[in-house]
């Protein structure tokens, strides 16, 4: 087969050159060519949100987002947030994740963090209608939804709770 | 004397079950794997505490054919009850043995030695000895007699307390499912299957197929088809344009879509009366309803995966995320023509597991695909594939006619159970139950279908009512014929059948007028059963908030699942406009000695959640040639805007047995629903799912 020509993005703070097609969805990219598979595979149309990350900070779905369209920003997947400074609203959001243990498989989970990550850097204080909105686009199966919310509602704590330097 | 459990008197000896290392480590064998329930973490507990020794000292390989005992499946919320159980005293035997050898050492007496840490000490020698010291010392191929002492729940340092699931963080971080193995040299492969998963292929033209951008190799048997490539990327989007390369025809067209109740009815079926008790007293008046359930989609976010290595010659080995990795060996040897001893298949995490779903199915392709290619394949489905392919969850009628007496009480009862079977998986029954091996040339046949035998029973699931009933009748009418492929769905027939007697109980209850919570007690002696219903009304302020109809309703459901598992009571709070909003939810539990409190609850919360989603959205639709809900649009699910809150209530009883808590809240939360609906509406909906458009109708025939 023959080999695409290199297509440098940026991804969690670095630049990385991949040879794939330009057409080809973020997700296959993320997860096989860079090996960064914490963003999951679930319908491949934009419905159900597992394969979520942020591009130039708004939550976007990877499996229809074409490589070519995030040349020049900035993608930040889920592997990003264990490596963030913990008062780091990323950070802060896993670790709510986590504490309320928040999952059952846990396959949608890291789509869901990266949405809710997105909402908070942008509205540290949203409203239930802001929360439900940020997570509308996604679909979990286990029925972990009230957990999910109650980690949201302890990330928005904690969040607000670390003093602004 | 122990009673042993099933698992042990299958896996007698102890090695089966435990082993010293690798490291400052124990290893502890178990068939029950981790679905999302939290299983694992409840299981090392338990062996923790057994053992004495710390969470970090353990090491749990669950599902493995090469070194875990044969448990059969991870299903029927049998895993604490079964595989708990079998731990325990595969545990409590190794202490014990452990122990005796420590005493010999340190030379003191057997009954001064105490263990922690995985360290044992007496309070009459200053030097301790610990499990890795020993292990050359004691000889771990003997028979678990059943006879060690079980720690006393009082001593239970880990069990009954709230610990953190132990696979999360890496869930959480990047890789750890099954679609993340990644093998050297492995090709990617995707299936074709037509828009039925019983469609034969008409014709293909393979060349076309082979020289599609991004495909490698074409994998073609019967109707059996896959496509291979290197590159995940380029292989899906060739999907679409093989697709138009392949004509698909179903042999025999299904029986068209039709309301549950005439549909099922008007298939044939075998009767039997599968459970009589009293007789009849006299009645003043008598009553009658009938009730249905729709086919339900397992419907996981992340379709099906499984990845096989075929580069041994002697051992093909598959990686899956199935709920029985032996009886899954078995099936797949017999389809390839191999011995068992030639496959082994490993369990790794999948998306959530509810049943029999297309886990077995995917393990099967990548095994066939692996070895047609002599390449390690990693093989996962589409979401369509997902929702047309894997098994469906059998509907399901339920008729109920039931006297009251002059006291006001049921005084008669019959009960009549229209269903599929729930239980097709491989392993079950005399053939091979794998989508793929009936599409190879030569074909494999399925297994007959066969319904399961109460006291469990598959669509007979909780058909017999928990009341104290003068008479009880119970009629199954088994229907062979399924006009989709059905298979085990969390909770199986219990769903529909403790949906409609909990929906007839408050029919009855509102006929003379009564609470339908003191109508249930005035049936109930069971303190366990009345605990749990007393408690719901207590948490919801049922006797408080229960205001009559005005778009609002609240409705309570009950059942102890399989009539020996878990009690549990679900009370909700709806709000009914042009659809049905609940508002909020409250669960109590009485699931016997609880292991892991979280975990059980997380388990309520998402039952509760997924019943929901069943109950008032779900239905699998279908046309002559094609499963026509095959994706989230024409198979939507409950959204996050439709969520209620929830609260849970365990009951704990530390001193009793672990009861299976994982598919309890099912067909209380249906009930639940179709009783609050009843009760805002005045207006009784029998006929899941509860959607705007079947609530509409039913407001327009009234």
């Amino acid at each position: 087969m023959q080999q695409s020509a290199a297509i440098v993005i940026r991804v969690n703070g670095q630049a990385r050159e991949v040879h794939a097609g330009p057409d080809t969805p973020l997700l296959y990219v993320l997860r096989n060519d860079l090996e960064l598979k914490g963003s999951r595979f679930g319908c491949g149309v934009g419905n159900c949100g597992s394969c979520t990350v942020m591009v130039d900070g708004m939550a976007v779905q990877s499996c229809d987002t074409p490589l070519w369209s995030v040349v020049g920003k900035e993608v930040t997947s889920v592997e990003s947030l264990a490596h963030l400074a913990l008062e780091q609203t990323g950070a802060i959001v896993r670790v709510a994740f986590l504490e309320e243990q928040a999952a059952q498989c846990g396959y949608c989970i890291n789509g869901i963090m990266m949405s809710v990550t997105a909402l908070l850097i942008r509205t540290p204080q949203p409203s239930r209608e802001e929360i439900i909105a940020a997570l509308d686009r996604h679909l979990c199966r286990c029925g972990t939804h009230v957990r999910i919310l109650r980690a949201v509602e302890m990330a928005i704590n904690k969040l607000n709770a670390v003093p602004t330097k | 004397m122990n009673a042993l459990p099933a698992s042990i008197v299958v896996s007698p000896l102890l090695r089966q079950w435990l082993a010293i290392g690798p490291g400052k480590r124990i290893t502890v064998f178990s068939g029950k794997v981790e679905l999302g329930q939290g299983i694992t973490t409840a299981l090392s507990q338990i062996a923790c505490d057994e053992l004495g020794i710390d969470a970090d000292q353990l090491l749990m390989i669950a599902g493995h054919t090469g070194c875990s005992p044969n448990e059969m499946y991870t299903a029927g919320s049998l895993s604490i009850e079964n595989g708990g159980a079998a731990i325990r005293h595969a545990c409590a035997e190794a202490r014990r043995l452990f122990a005796r050898a420590a005493a010999e050492r340190l030379a003191v007496p057997a009954d001064s030695i105490r263990v922690e840490g995985g360290s044992f000490s007496s309070s009459t020698n200053l030097e301790t000895i610990d499990y890795w010291q020993l292990a050359t010392h004691v000889d771990l191929s003997v028979t678990i007699s059943g006879q060690a002492p079980l720690i006393h729940p009082e001593d239970f340092r880990s069990v009954g307390k709230s610990m953190a699931r132990a696979d999360l963080t890496a869930k959480l971080s990047g890789a750890a499912y099954i679609h993340d193995l990644v093998l050297a040299d492995m090709l990617h492969a995707r299936m074709l299957r037509g828009p039925h998963p019983a469609c034969r292929i008409v014709s293909v033209d393979i060349d076309r197929l082979k020289s599609l951008a991004g495909v490698t190799h074409v994998i073609h048997s019967g109707s059996f088809l896959a496509i291979a490539g290197p590159d995940e990327a380029a292989l899906v989007s060739a999907l679409e344009r093989a697709a138009k390369r392949v004509q698909w025809q179903l042999l025999q067209a299904p029986v068209i879509q039709a309301e549950v109740v005439p549909m099922l009815k008007a298939m044939s079926c075998e009767s039997s009366v599968v459970h009589t008790q009293g007789v009849p007293t006299p009645a003043v008046s008598m009553h009658q309803a009938c009730y249905s359930r729709p086919y339900l989609a397992h419907a996981a976010i992340g379709p099906s995966c499984a990845v096989a290595d075929p580069t041994d010659p002697s051992k093909l080995t598959v990686w899956s995320h199935s709920q029985g990795v032996f009886p899954l060996r078995d099936q797949i040897a017999k389809a390839l023509g191999r011995d068992s001893s030639g496959v082994e298949v490993v369990h790794l995490p999948g998306a959530g597991c509810y049943g029999h779903n297309g886990a077995d199915d995917v393990a099967f392709d990548a095994a066939y695909i692996a070895q047609a290619t002599g390449r390690p394949v990693r093989v996962q489905w589409m979401r369509e594939d997902e929702l047309t392919a894997s098994p469906f969850g059998s509907a399901g009628v339920t008729e109920i006619e039931a006297g009251i007496d002059a006291d006001g009480k049921i005084c008669a009862w019959k009960l009549q159970v229209w269903s599929h079977t729930h239980m097709q998986r491989p392993g079950w029954g005399e053939g091979v139950n794998l989508l793929g091996a009936w599409a190879i040339e030569p074909p494999l046949a399925a297994s007959k279908a066969m319904e399961m035998p109460l006291p469990s029973g598959g669509g007979q699931r909780n058909s017999i009512a928990l009341y104290d009933l003068p008479h009880q009748e119970v009629t199954h009418h088994f229907i062979s014929q399924a006009p989709l492929r059905v298979s085990a769905l969390r909770s199986l027939g219990a769903y529909v059948n403790i949906f409609a007697i909990e929906s007839f109980l408050d029919e009855l209850a509102a006929e003379i007028g009564a609470d339908p919570v003191a109508f249930r007690l005035r049936h109930l002696t069971d303190p366990r059963a009345r605990a749990v219903i007393t408690q719901a009304a207590r948490i919801s302020g049922w006797q408080e908030h229960r205001s009559e109809g005005g778009g609002t309703g609240m409705g309570i459901g009950f059942g102890q699942y399989k009539n020996h598992a878990a009690y549990c009571a679900v009370v909700a709070h709806v709000r009914v406009e042009e659809k049905v909003h609940v508002e909020r939810v409250w669960a109590v539990v009485d699931a016997g000695a609880i292991i892991n409190p979280d975990g059980l609850t997380n388990q309520i919360e998402g039952g509760v959640i997924q019943a929901m989603s069943w109950t008032l959205k779900e239905a699998v639709t279908w046309s002559d040639s094609a499963i026509t809900s095959n994706n989230w649009e024409t198979y939507p699910i409950l959204n996050f805007d439709e969520v209620p809150e929830v609260e849970v209530l365990l009951l704990a009883q530390p001193g009793q047995p672990s009861l299976g808590g994982g598919e309890a809240a099912a067909g209380p939360t249906a009930a639940a629903l179709g009783n609050a609906v009843a009760h805002a509406l005045g207006l009784r909906a029998r006929h899941l799912p509860l959607t705007a458009e079947r609530l509409a109708k039913l407001i327009n025939e009234s």
